[in-house]
């Protein structure tokens, strides 16, 4: 899942969705600056989720229930069974890239994959959940008409056009009922 | 982004695996135990770069072309850095570990996978504020020669400058930053004197073995690009690397809580990840 402008909102909403015992695990990056102070983040995500939020660990495994966020200035990436960590040069101005979490997490697991797009006001996340659609995995869009900025997921949609919308507040259930028909990992 | 229409991951997978097989028979450089995810855009990077649609063809090239190698282990080596990234990292050498540095009449400082320099100068600057620079050798090493190169010019883009002084004065530093070097052009050249205790050495980390005995290793953000048995292999060869009560400097996201070595070492300052040997 990726957010940018406005994302904190849109995050925190999407995952106060998702009931104890949500049975794929999650993986976010949003957009902030490099500086922001560990842990900031993932308080407030915490404060609003029955599931555990960490901030991800190089190598950290990747758990059923578990959500883990891209530290600030790192791209978080998915391997089979785990999470890695890069400081390649930002894309698109970002680290994290939702486009690196998105293609990666579709290049691990193919069609078990959901990807979520949200507000935000640039382009980044279009490329990525185009990959996970290509893979066969579950596309994604917050509604740009709810989104607090509609640029983000209006170019997810122009990259793919049969990318599920949903208003934000229908994007958490969607995520559990994609969790509780399949072992799927949802990004 | 790898989508091409046809695309079949298995067969992806293939091709990894024979280009990577390919790349060490020819080359001796073995990437085999990489992290996938972050290899496999860098090998699509360089492809695209080539004009080549597919990683077999990356393949030919690479074998046919040693230029096309060395174009590709820049692509696989550098990884972007720059000066006192993490203030608070420095900030904790300097409160935590430069006073256990100190007892010691001579001091060796392995910086390993230094890349273009940008972290050797932080720690030669950061020495030398303590009045530590001058009985310090720092064993610099890469894998890529031409990194390295870069590295002992000393020399980054002035652009850069604005955000170094403030991560410089959120360090800690107790000078002003310019100081530290000339501007022309659009580069700042930093002080040489910096690097009179400066050993440059090509090392690579996969094959090569120990090569001395260090008080201080720090190897910051260059483990997140291996697979976890690489990663258990390297922190294996930092051990053999260290004198008795050693510190080791990770990257803050990088972690040892899980290697089978973490036992060896106790936090010292756990939130920088700044490991003491227990023996």
């Amino acid at each position: 899942m990726g957010a940018s402008w406005g994302g904190l909102r849109a995050v925190e909403t999407v995952l106060g969705a998702l009931p104890a015992g949500f049975g794929a695990p999650v993986v976010i990056a949003q957009h902030r600056r490099h500086d922001t102070p560990d842990g900031v983040l993932v308080r407030m995500l915490g404060e609003r989720c029955a599931l555990p939020v960490c901030e991800a660990e190089d190598k950290q495994s990747l758990d059923p229930g578990v959500v883990l966020v891209a530290p600030a200035d790192y791209h978080l990436l998915v391997e089979p069974g785990m999470v890695a960590l890069s400081v390649d040069a930002p894309l698109n101005y970002s680290r994290p890239s939702i486009d690196i979490l998105l293609g990666s997490a579709a290049d691990a697991y193919g069609e078990r994959v959901a990807g979520v797009v949200l507000t935000g006001a640039n382009a980044d996340g279009a490329l990525g959940l185009a990959h996970i659609a290509g893979r066969g995995g579950t596309a994604i869009v917050q509604d740009p008409e709810t989104a607090e900025r509609r640029e983000m997921p209006a170019a997810a949609l122009f990259a793919t056009p049969d990318a599920r919308v949903l208003a934000l507040e229908q994007i958490g259930p969607a995520l559990a009922a994609l969790a509780g028909t399949r072992a799927g990992s949802a990004t | 982004m790898t989508s091409d229409g046809g695309h079949d991951e298995a067969r992806e997978r293939i091709e990894i695996d024979l280009l990577l097989e390919a790349i060490q028979r020819r080359y001796g450089y073995d990437f085999r135990g990489y992290a996938l995810a972050s290899l496999r855009r860098r090998l699509w990077h360089r492809a695209y770069g080539e004009g080549l649609q597919t990683l077999s063809g990356l393949q030919e090239r690479v074998l046919h072309d040693p230029t096309c190698m060395d174009r590709l282990l820049r692509d696989l080596s550098i990884n972007v850095t720059e000066m006192f990234r993490d203030p608070s990292f420095y900030r904790a050498l300097r409160e935590r570990v430069f006073p256990l540095l100190r007892t010691h009449p001579f001091i060796r400082v392995w910086n390993a996978g230094c890349s273009t320099g940008e972290e050797i100068y932080s720690l030669a600057i950061a020495l030398r504020e303590e009045g530590l620079l001058d009985r310090t050798r720092i064993y610099a090493t890469d894998i890529d020669d031409a990194a390295l190169e870069r590295a002992r010019a000393g020399s980054f883009a002035l652009d850069r400058m604005q955000r170094y002084t403030e991560n410089y004065q959120r360090a800690g530093g107790s000078d002003a930053f310019s100081t530290y070097y000339t501007a022309t052009g659009d580069s700042a050249r930093f002080d040489p004197a910096l690097a009179t205790g400066i050993v440059f050495a090509q090392h690579n980390l996969v094959t090569d073995g120990s090569f001395n005995e260090f008080q201080l290793i720090v190897c910051r953000n260059v483990l997140i690009y291996f697979g976890p048995k690489l990663q258990e292999e390297v922190l294996g060869l930092f051990g053999e690397s260290m004198t008795r009560f050693g510190i080791l400097a990770l990257g803050r996201k990088e972690s040892i809580r899980h290697s089978r070595h973490g036992d060896e070492y106790e936090p010292l300052v756990e939130a920088e990840k700044i490991f003491r040997r227990r023996s």
